[in-house]
């Protein structure tokens, strides 16, 4: 009795469930589907009252003009941008990765201090300090640089405690054997420790290179002179200007998310796991 | 003169040479320095120098300057200005406001899609990937978007080409400066960009459920809504409490969306300010006032230190 009446039951469920993704689908791809129809339009298509699905062609007219449009530097910005994220991602990977290994496997006496130090910076959200880190940085004449985005944001007090935490699980015997082979800390660590823990600094490197692709807040504020400019910035400025070249401004903004979406492509079981990494570290 | 030198002499002879010490794992505390050094000095520099000297300048009258003199000393005269001014009261009420919709509403839509997928044997890896695919983008791209297409406000939006196939009028939606429409076009913005992230957290925290326990509740006939409630809701509690949390504290740093969404050629309306909206004009707008920045940055960072302390302490309580 009961497994008649659930059958059609779970039939309909299963319907109302494929239904509700496949809405929830086209809800969340619209938003791509705008960017890259309006990236390939002209500004008449755009602005036509009259709805258009596709441009009426397709070329690469939009990217060629944007790119020789004196009034954005928007070759210097991505170029910037590429900088500032693969140093800052390498950055933090070496740093944290030493720190978080000297941390939970180095015995010293005040360590548990030293991680004290650590962990208190966790509770202060990054962007409330932007005031004072403007303050040091500025002191420093690092404005407008890219060391000035680049170095104050690798060192990543997360990063660490994750990193710390990961060696913490680290299978000992894995060392002992290095130690006996008579390798110290240094040899130990990147001959034995770091091939073996690839996967790990994977997860962190690409959510930390997202972040830092993505950053908005600290380059708006470092970044006043246009030659230091990431792709954020050029973005923002563009879109905040007087006259708006709407054909180029969706082309700037395609070029932008083009090398995200290539990593979501191939490197998306990397980003889930450091999603899951950073995002439980609160627990 | 002869004992110093004799004293140098005896340290020297007591620690070997900084070649020998490094060898092995013999000198461990040098080695700690080695490996934690870096990271720590530079913690120290970039993180605790300018949270400190910010602290100092919030007791100065110190505009354009870093260095104030000491007869600008103001005492509590900046903490007592950015409490009384209304722009900054009203920052905390956008705020308020802000995470009175973002938090339960994304809170609500990660879990649903986090159950849907979780639920969905066909092409499982498709539907998860299409809902976190957002997350690659940044809050400028977003805020681009939805201002220039979907909620712009001429005929030729998106929202409002789907307005005029049910015959309504067109909706100036960011020219208006009175709620609800720019709130709708933030709010809905920041959700298409979250609700993946936080179905990767709740995905991860459902897989941790032991299916044995559904099968054991559809034997005393739980099943759907009622083992949803039942099992579901209760094991995700840790997640969930960590999800709402991420929730509040994202919600307090509001500041790519609102910057872009709402600012113009013309500067940033008098409207809508969240709170590090605030700080950024007051800190780095005209003039470089540090005096009241620094104190801004206080208070902001006290602000969310007791959100944070007082969420915790109602959720560990209760349990």
């Amino acid at each position: 009795m009961a497994v008649v009446s659930r059958g059609p039951r779970r039939v309909v469920g299963g319907v109302a469930r494929y239904a509700a993704l496949a809405l929830a689908t086209v809800l969340f791809l619209i938003p791509f589907y705008l960017l890259v129809r309006n990236a390939f339009m002209t500004t008449a298509e755009i602005v036509s009252p009259e709805w258009n699905w596709a441009p009426a062609r397709w070329s690469l007219t939009n990217l060629q003009e944007l790119f020789a449009d004196p009034a954005v530097p928007m070759a210097r910005s991505v170029l910037n941008s590429v900088i500032v994220s693969v140093l800052q991602t390498a950055g933090v990977l070496v740093v944290s990765a030493m720190a978080g290994y000297g941390l939970a496997r180095i015995p010293f006496r005040w360590s548990r201090l030293v991680f004290g130090f650590v962990t208190a910076t966790l509770l202060i959200p990054a962007s409330v300090t932007f005031v004072p880190s403007f303050v040091l940085v500025s002191t420093l004449g690092w404005v407008s640089s890219l060391q000035g985005l680049i170095v104050p944001g690798l060192f990543q007090a997360l990063a660490t405690f994750l990193f710390r935490q990961f060696y913490l699980n680290f299978p000992k015997e894995i060392e002992e054997a290095a130690f006996l082979d008579g390798l110290g800390y240094w040899g130990t660590f990147w001959r034995v420790v770091v091939p073996n823990s690839l996967g790990f600094g994977a997860a962190i490197g690409t959510i930390t290179f997202i972040g830092a692709w993505n950053a908005f807040l600290w380059p708006l504020v470092i970044a006043q002179d246009s030659s230091a400019w990431t792709v954020q910035i050029a973005l923002s400025t563009f879109l905040t200007a007087q006259t708006i070249n709407l054909p180029e401004l969706f082309a700037a903004a395609l070029v932008a998310i083009l090398p995200m979406l290539l990593m979501f492509l191939f490197l998306q079981r990397w980003i889930v796991e450091g999603v899951e990494r950073t995002g439980i570290a609160g627990d | 003169m002869s004992r110093a030198a004799a004293a140098g002499q005896l340290t020297s002879a007591a620690r070997p040479p900084l070649g020998r010490r490094l060898r092995g794992r013999g000198d461990a505390t040098l080695w700690f320095w080695v490996f934690v050094g870096p990271f720590f000095l530079g913690l120290l520099i970039f993180i605790y120098v300018p949270i400190l000297w910010s602290i100092y300048l919030s007791f100065f009258e110190a505009r354009n300057t870093v260095s104030p003199a000491p007869d600008q000393f103001v005492g509590l005269g900046n903490y007592r200005d950015m409490l009384g001014d209304p722009a900054f009261v009203d920052s905390l009420r956008t705020f308020a406001v802000f995470a009175a919709f973002i938090v339960p509403v994304t809170f609500a839509l990660s879990l649903a899609t986090a159950v849907l997928v979780a639920r969905t044997a066909v092409a499982q890896a498709f539907f998860r990937s299409v809902f976190f695919l957002p997350t690659a983008c940044s809050y400028v791209v977003a805020a681009l978007i939805w201002k220039m297409s979907i909620f712009s406000g001429v005929p030729s939006g998106a929202a409002n080409s789907v307005l005029a196939l049910f015959g309504a009028e067109t909706i100036p939606w960011l020219s208006v400066t009175n709620p609800p429409w720019y709130w709708l076009v933030i709010i809905s913005a920041r959700l298409w960009l979250q609700v993946g992230f936080y179905m990767i957290l709740f995905i991860a925290g459902l897989q941790r459920i032991n299916p044995t326990l559904y099968e054991a509740a559809a034997i005393d006939g739980a099943v759907g809504w009622a083992a949803f409630r039942s099992i579901t809701l209760p094991l995700l509690r840790p997640t969930s409490v960590a999800v709402l949390l991420l929730l509040l504290i994202n919600a307090f740093q509001a500041f790519d969306e609102f910057f872009n969404i709402l600012s113009t050629f013309a500067g940033y309306p008098p409207y809508a300010r969240p709170p590090l909206v605030y700080l950024f004009y007051t800190a780095l707008g005209q003039g470089q006032d540090f005096g009241h920045g620094g104190a801004g940055a206080v208070i902001l960072t006290g602000v969310i230190a007791l959100v944070a302390l007082a969420f915790g302490r109602l959720f560990r309580t209760a349990d």
